[in-house]
């Protein structure tokens, strides 16, 4: 039996699906971004604080953040469980990794939704 | 018994160093994938966050952004992560598409590996001319 190791991977289709969904949010907000840039010729800082001060923006700007978090999250932990062997030390990274990505979260929330 | 000749008579194992093998360009593409979703995280992500937040305050804060992004060596950091967001991006259609099987066969592999480089690369030229 393989030895089973806390900082391994465990759901690997899970973490296949999620990072092709998270994948397709982050592909339309981006879209969605540049089809505007284009529709309005550009951008100054009326439109773009127009544009933050609208409920479906805001919640779709919030949307595609979580979704580059889950992404950066999976995609993170590939990369140190490809290079950084020793246990503790990968342990302690994919922490440093989880505490700013739920600290970016809390950040996020300050810019869309905070006083300006 | 007379020992038979091996018909190949290599030096067995045979270690490959990673820097000596010219890469096929699939392999290109995906271990830039994987340095571009790096970068995307190291820096691209907290700088996006901080234009967002400065640039949303006030009208000034929304200039000094725009004079922050300005200067040519921010320009050239900038350009350099808009480059790894599109090569992560087209990379990341082409995984997308080999999902539901499209693109499987060597040479159509190697073909879109080619086409998501080069895209990527130009797409890249296109907004550095338009921001320079």
């Amino acid at each position: 039996m393989t030895a089973k190791v806390a900082v391994g991977a465990h759901y690997g289709l899970r973490d296949w699906l999620s990072q092709r969904i998270t994948a397709v949010v982050i592909t339309l907000y981006t879209a969605l971004l540049i089809a505007l840039f284009v529709w309005h010729g550009g951008v100054d800082y009326a439109g773009w604080r127009a544009a933050f001060d609208t409920g479906p923006f805001l919640v779709a700007t919030f949307l595609f953040l979580v979704a580059v978090y889950y992404h950066a999250w999976v995609g993170v932990r590939n990369i140190l469980m490809d290079y950084v062997k020793p246990t503790g030390v990968r342990l302690f990274l994919q922490a440093v990794v989880i505490c700013l990505l739920v600290g970016y979260t809390g950040w996020a929330i300050q810019i869309l939704w905070g006083p300006r | 018994m007379a020992s038979v000749p091996r018909p190949v008579d290599k030096p067995r194992p045979v270690y490959l160093n990673l820097l000596a093998i010219r890469q096929p360009v699939p392999a290109v593409v995906s271990i830039l994938h994987r340095a571009s979703g790096a970068a995307l995280f190291l820096f691209g992500l907290p700088l996006a966050l901080w234009t967002l937040q400065a640039s949303l305050g006030s009208p000034e804060g929304y200039q000094r952004v725009a004079a922050f992004f300005g200067q040519p060596l921010v320009k050239l950091v900038l350009i350099g992560l808009v480059w790894a967001y599109l090569h992560h991006l087209i990379a990341g259609v082409r995984h997308l598409l080999a999902d539901v099987h499209i693109g499987l066969t060597l040479a159509s592999a190697r073909q879109s590996a080619a086409v998501t480089l080069v895209l990527g690369i130009l797409l890249t030229l296109a907004i550095a001319v338009k921001l320079w």
